[in-house]
């Protein structure tokens, strides 16, 4: 059995930050310093993280941090990375940080050229699954059947019709040395993931699965109960790509069936059960691609 | 800086006498400044923690987004902070949490 | 020690007198010689660098701006479309306060695509809060790199030497190259305020919200603003340790002139030419180059031109819709002055169309009779143009 990785109890990110109530994102950031710690720099996207910390003239950040554009947090970690390395400061860990639309839209340019070069940057996305921070428009990882405002319920279409881009698929195909994915429903996963991650040299990429209380329409004390039920319907498959080597670090004892995760959320409300059985029918597929039954 | 034409919202501290203090390409020095921003003022409901109950597990101060709750035993909510979204109350294994609509004058 | 250097040459060396630390740069013509001479240098261990070989113009600059902000001395070079696709990153370059230097060599903008030389690449992000040099050649090209660095680190603001495309970047001229240790103690290491070190965490890029944003940018404004003398002081140094100088503007047999030429980088060398052809038959005729072009030189160039009865901007660019770029800001800088010279605009040498001295005589003619008649009847023409062929005029 694993010993539980050490949590420290100093927060580098600071209360009065204008996150939602119950913000799924927000808590992933919080544990991302407390897996990393002081000695990182981090470049962020233009999204939520970026809007709800930074207010001027006020930072919620105990870290140093910048934010440059939307498409660019890769580009960008990467420069810190080279300036680091160029000016010979070691020990300092550049993290690019961005939402799934500054990671799997915009982003995924600045991305793959980062993985690509293997510079020595680690990318967080915080996977709310839409462009939120606009107002809930759809991303690339807006996943099949989801209300947004740009995949409106109405006569002749309902809601989101593309399933979900697999980025952490994307980036092991590139021969990233290390992909996780994480939830903020299993704090002490990502934190541990995080922490491998950065202790590679090269280009690693964690990405973590983070309800947004509005985006999703639920209830402001569900976020973690959401999160959780996720994982345990096989809906969103906690795993790592270690060297090349696939290995789900978390199988549901008894897989649930994925109605119960979409219940909860107001943007699955318009679901009919025929579209319901199709949604487990994609979610069987991705369990059986894993290995969990 | 004529007092006279600071536009609202300028924070207080922002301003030393006729100045407006701006750090060039608007770089904060000040780290962890959100601080000064007391979002307990956003809340409905506030958790109310039965001291009894609470078993010190921590779990209400894992999943705080704020965070507005300080681990120990019993935990202690931070309600100068705290934005009433109740994962404290709904996660924790005790029931040791209560989510209480609050009074406002 | 003179070497016989193309301006793409000049540039690379500069940057690597320069000891940058970052070269994050994407080939684009006519520019990749000098990423590719970086990269050799590099490669040899002549420049300490690290070359990161990025996946677009974009990324460039987004690196330059993450390794300036980390206290890495960072350079970069495009042109033309690489320089349009990276534009949203050098406005927030400008307004992070980054002195990133980059090489631009003007190129015509698509469409249609064209890789020939312009200066509607630079005059498209003359908005974009970066110091704008134009180089008449590759001795200029050198050292204004070298200039640009002081100017850029002790003011907090990126700069942009550009230069043109072809008949700059890829003609071998003879430079005076200074020595490492002569830049050395002209160019001190890169030491900004604030940059992004965990022991002292700084907060880059914030959400300016209106009740700051305003005056925020008139800091970057003023900052510009503050440039014009920066320039002058770094220049004057960069005079006296390496004998050349070259200020905001130059004058060229202008002081008694009543036609003066206006104009911006290598065209200058043609027509600089044709002046002495003309002084000789007695013209009185001079040339203006503008040099520094952001911050605009308003009041170097009212006392250059103020006397002159005509002046006759010359510009390989145009502001769509309008007018030439220098055109319109030269008009605006004469606007109040009582007695300022008649202004003409000659629209040239677009996407590499040969500019002859034919031309920019025609160009003089045009000033003169305008002179004779006291007004401007067409303020703006197209030099060079084969009017019959135009589509429109069918």
């Amino acid at each position: 059995m694993r010993a539980a990785p050490s949590i420290p109890e100093e927060e580098l990110l600071a209360p009065g930050h204008r996150a939602c109530a119950g913000c799924g994102c927000v808590l992933a950031m919080r544990y991302l310093l407390k897996a990393l710690g002081r000695n990182i720099i981090i470049s962020m996207a233009t999204g939520c993280m970026e809007v709800v910390t930074t207010p001027y003239p006020e930072t919620a950040w105990r870290v140093p941090w910048i934010h440059s554009a939307f498409e660019n947090a890769a580009a960008t970690a990467a420069g810190i990375a080279a300036g680091l390395k160029a000016l010979g400061k070691k020990g300092i860990k550049s993290v690019a940080i961005a939402g799934d639309g500054g990671t799997a839209d915009i982003g995924l340019q600045a991305l793959s050229g980062a993985v690509e070069r293997g510079d020595d940057v680690l990318f967080c996305c915080y996977d709310n699954e839409a462009y939120q921070n606009t107002g809930i428009q759809r991303s690339g990882a807006t996943p099949f059947g989801a209300w947004t405002t740009t995949t409106p319920i109405g006569r002749v279409k309902r809601g989101e019709d593309r399933p979900k881009k697999d980025v952490p698929a994307i980036i092991a195909a590139h021969g990233a040395p290390y992909v996780a994915t994480a939830s903020v429903a299993y704090p002490l996963d990502f934190i541990e993931k995080l922490r491998k991650a950065a202790a590679i040299e090269g280009p690693t990429y964690v990405h973590v699965h983070a309800p947004c209380v509005p985006g999703w329409r639920i209830d402001t004390n569900k976020t973690i109960e959401v999160a959780r039920l996720a994982v345990l319907t096989g809906s969103w498959v906690l795993y790592e790509v270690e060297g090349g080597q696939l290995r789900v670090t978390f199988k549901p004892p008894k897989r649930r069936p994925v109605v119960d995760y979409l219940k909860l959320q107001g943007r699955f409300r318009h679901l009919v059960d025929e579209e319901i059985a199709r949604i487990q029918r994609m979610v069987d597929e991705q369990c059986r691609r894993f290995g969990i039954e | 800086m004529h007092k006279n034409f600071l536009p609202t919202g300028v924070a207080s501290w922002m301003v030393e006498g006729d100045i407006l203090k701006i750090t060039a390409g608007a770089i904060i020095t000040e780290a962890g400044s959100t601080a000064q921003t007391e979002t307990g003022s956003w809340r409905t409901f506030k958790p109310v923690i039965n001291e009894a109950k609470c078993t010190g597990c921590g779990i209400c101060w894992m999943f705080c987004p704020e965070p507005a709750i300080s681990k120990g035993k019993p935990a202690r909510v931070d309600y100068r902070y705290c934005k009433g979204c109740g994962i404290c109350a709904n996660e924790c294994p005790f029931k040791a949490i209560t989510m209480v609509q609050e009074e406002r004058g | 020690m003179k070497q016989v250097l193309t301006g793409n040459e000049a540039a690379a060396i500069a940057a690597k007198l320069a000891r940058v630390k970052v070269v994050s740069a994407y080939p684009i013509t006519p520019q990749t010689a000098i990423v590719e001479k970086l990269a050799e240098f590099v490669a040899n261990g002549e420049l300490d660098a690290e070359f990161m070989k990025v996946e677009s113009e974009h990324s460039a600059m987004s690196a330059c701006i993450g390794a300036a902000a980390v206290g890495a001395r960072a350079f970069t070079a495009t042109s033309s479309q690489g320089l349009m696709l990276m534009s949203e990153m050098l406005y927030i370059a400008a307004g992070l306060r980054l002195p990133i230097v980059m090489a631009n060599a003007n190129r015509a903008l698509s469409a249609p695509l064209n890789i020939w030389c312009d200066q509607q690449d630079s005059m498209a992000v003359r908005d974009s809060g970066w110091v704008q040099l134009y180089c008449e050649n590759n001795q200029e090209i050198l050292d204004s790199v070298l200039q640009a660095y002081r100017v850029a680190e002790e003011l907090m603001l990126p700069v942009m030497v550009c230069f043109d495309g072809y008949i700059l970047s890829h003609t071998a001229e003879p430079v005076d190259v200074p020595t490492q240790e002569e830049v050395d103690d002209f160019l001190p290491p890169y030491k900004p305020p604030h940059p992004l070190d965990p022991a002292r965490p700084v907060t880059m890029g914030p959400v300016g919200v209106p009740e700051y944003y305003q005056e925020i940018r008139y800091m970057l404004q003023e900052a510009l603003l503050a440039a014009k003398d920066k320039i002058i002081e770094v220049d004057r140094e960069y005079g006296k340790k390496f004998g050349r100088r070259y200020g905001l503007v130059e004058s060229y047999r202008s002081d008694d002139a009543e036609i003066i030429l206006l104009t911006l980088g290598s065209l200058s060398g043609t027509a600089k030419d044709l002046i002495d052809r003309c002084r000789r038959r007695g013209e009185r005729v001079g040339l203006v180059r503008v040099r520094t072009y952001r911050p605009f030189p308003r009041e170097a160039l009212v006392k250059a031109l103020r006397h002159a009865k005509a002046v006759a901007v010359l510009e390989k660019d145009i502001s769509l819709g309008w007018t030439g770029a220098l055109f319109a800001d030269i008009s605006c800088a004469l606007a109040n002055v009582e007695g300022a010279p008649l202004l003409l605009n000659f629209i040239c040498g677009l996407g590499g169309r040969d500019v002859s001295p034919l031309q920019i005589r025609e160009a003089l003619r045009a000033a003169a009779r305008a002179v004779e008649a006291g007004e401007v009847r067409r303020p703006v023409r197209w030099l060079g143009l084969r009017e019959k062929l135009v589509g429109l005029r069918a």
